[in-house]
């Protein structure tokens, strides 16, 4: 079937950046209670955030994005897609990502995406026809989100889009 | 492959069934392999259900009016239908509104029995065994369905009474009954058949250890009704005091459920839910209860479910619970044998047919469940991928989760080569390596 292109293949098989690393600002654990599917993502930022102040998005970067993912193709091949994105980049633009990935998974087929706006995220477009799925290609964002609120970034910009449907 | 009903039979069986006419996902056939979660329903079920609305509809234990009567009468009839299903008596079924709320009703009623005057008059003996504190233990066994296991979770909570439970071993089978099973087990919850591994548990050996100490004793029979005659559990000496099942799973309607128990029992023990229609005399000061299964069945009842789930009950026995026993057998059988010519396949569960009941689950190596089971629904098939509801099952046997195939009465083998032909795909997608 063709919602198992290559790409998604190759980034559940051989996910980008994967593994825990020391040295975050925060960390989330989120799991899929359908299945079980689980992950945990840190992040490392270029600052910190003060006792009572929060962090602007684009005021920091995404130093490094580390997780441990068990999960379907899916779900792994969408949290190395977010790494393969987010890592190095200022955390603003991760949230555009995110956007365009969520508009593209809940538009039921409609939203092909964008590759200059998602990369290899594109790749996911086929989980859009299939609700019960969505979820899946969404749980690793929904983890790092929320890393980052934990870590101190104002994520407000997407907050009011984080339920997953 | 010799099945329990001839080809006509079969093709019999699948008339009776309109969804299977359907085909899904471009056009293909229908292959539905996921009766463990929700049977499908047979036209005389649908027929029974609407002549209640269409003919007879009315709230039942209200009214004197000719349909009031005549919805009544469909109501205890049904009741007296699963009765004799269940080979018990009519005072003895309390419907309620799936399996999971009749044992909540069990575990409610338990904790309910613990304040004072519960029930006028109760039997002191049978409000003994209700009693349950600090220093009792309830016993649930690690391949639990969550209904059967959150509900003594809570019930422990609330009473400061401790929770044990028997594992599961490699295979999927029970560990001993003295592993759990003590002086302080004041209840045991236990599955007749899992819904995952298929195992069929020979209860006598936990039923006799729980019965050593008076304990109770609840079965969860929501995946053997479909399947067996169970009128092994509630003979005089089964030692079984309660048993739950649901109706959908049983080729009936959503929405009602049944429990069976012990006549004594079900006299001392306090409502769950409370309201109309389970009440003797109602003042402002307080209220006295209706005896069972009145007491048990708050609120206007579920008379349509009912006469329905009746309906379904009498399809099966009209085929006879024998056959449909061996015919579940015969699949089981051929599917394992189909899945062990497959290398990269590991079914979970014991390996021989006449332990099992009802399902094979299943792991595809380096393959998780959800991309099998999207790989199956492009190709018309219909299986449960995920933990089914029995979370601590799939972390004893090692596996986060797994894909389910169970069967009804209407499954084919022709059904089960369609789905070992989608799994050769699944292998082929994900380059596994036989």
């Amino acid at each position: 079937m063709d919602m198992y292109g290559e790409l998604i293949l190759e980034h559940s098989k051989r996910p980008v950046a994967s593994g825990l690393r020391d040295g975050h600002a925060g960390e989330a654990y989120h799991v899929n209670t359908t299945c079980g599917d689980e992950v945990t993502v840190r992040v490392h930022l270029s600052q910190t955030a003060g006792a009572d102040s929060v962090l602007a998005p684009g005021d920091v970067t995404l130093t490094d994005l580390s997780y441990d993912a068990t999960g379907c193709s899916i779900s792994m091949a969408a949290t190395s897609m977010l790494a393969q994105e987010a890592i190095g980049e200022s955390v603003a633009d991760s949230l555009d990502v995110y956007r365009g990935v969520q508009a593209m998974l809940t538009s039921r087929g409609q939203d092909a995406g964008d590759v200059e706006e998602i990369g290899d995220a594109v790749a996911l477009a086929g989980v859009s026809k299939y609700p019960a799925r969505v979820k899946c290609a969404l749980l690793g964002w929904s983890a790092y989100l929320d890393a980052l609120a934990r870590a101190g970034v104002d994520i407000s910009s997407v907050k009011s889009s984080i339920k997953t449907p | 492959m010799s099945l329990a009903f001839s080809v006509g039979e079969s093709a019999q069986i699948r008339a009776d069934f309109p969804i299977l006419a359907r085909t899904v996902r471009d056009e293909k056939p229908l292959v539905y392999l996921d009766s463990g979660a929700t049977s499908q329903k047979p036209r005389v079920v649908l027929d029974a259900e609407r002549e209640f609305y269409t003919q007879h509809n009315a709230a039942v234990h209200r009214g004197a009016h000719q349909l009031a009567e005549e919805a009544t009468e469909a109501f205890e009839d049904a009741r007296a239908t699963i009765a004799a299903f269940l080979g018990g008596n009519s005072d003895e079924i309390v419907f309620t509104k799936n399996g999971t709320e009749a044992i909540n009703l069990i575990a409610y009623a338990v904790s309910n029995a613990a304040f004072p005057g519960a029930v006028d008059g109760a039997d002191l003996a049978a409000a003994a065994r209700l009693s349950v504190g600090p220093g009792d233990e309830i016993v649930v066994t690690e391949m639990e369905h969550h209904a059967n296991l959150v509900p003594w979770q809570e019930l422990a909570r609330r009473t400061g009474a401790t929770l044990k439970w028997i594992a599961i071993d490699e295979e999927g089978r029970l560990g001993a009954p003295e592993s759990a099973i003590s002086d302080r087990t004041k209840i045991l919850a236990i599955t007749h058949v899992s819904n995952v591994v298929g195992t069929r548990n020979d209860l006598a050996p936990y039923v006799a250890a729980a019965k050593a100490n008076n304990a109770i004793v609840v079965v969860d029979a929501c995946q053997s009704v479909p399947h067996l005659d169970v009128t092994d559990l509630t003979v005089a000496d089964s030692g079984i005091d309660f048993v739950i099942f649901t109706g959908h799973k049983v080729l009936g309607p959503s929405g009602i459920g049944v429990l069976w128990g012990r006549t004594e029992l079900l006299a001392a023990m306090p409502p769950f839910l409370t309201g109309g229609s389970m009440i003797e005399v109602v003042k402002m000061e307080g209220s006295t209860y209706a005896p069972p299964p009145q007491r048990f069945e708050a609120g206007v009842p579920v008379a349509a479910q009912a006469v329905g789930l009746a309906a379904a009950v009498r399809y099966l026995q009209g085929w006879g619970m024998d056959r449909v026993h061996a015919h579940d057998e015969a699949l089981t059988a051929y599917a394992l044998e189909q899945m062990a010519t497959r290398p990269w396949l590991k079914v979970l569960g014991p390996r021989d047919a006449a332990e099992r009941v009802g399902s094979v689950a299943f792991v595809v190596e380096g393959v998780h469940p959800h991309d099998v089971g999207q790989i199956l629904d492009d190709d018309g098939i219909a299986v449960r991928t995920g933990h089914h509801c029995a979370w601590p099952l799939h972390r004893a046997l090692g596996v986060p989760s797994s894909t389910r195939a169970s069967f009804g009465i209407y499954t084919t083998t022709d059904e089960i080569d369609a789905m070992m032909a989608s799994l050769d795909r699944v292998v082929e997608i994900f380059g596994v390596n036989s």
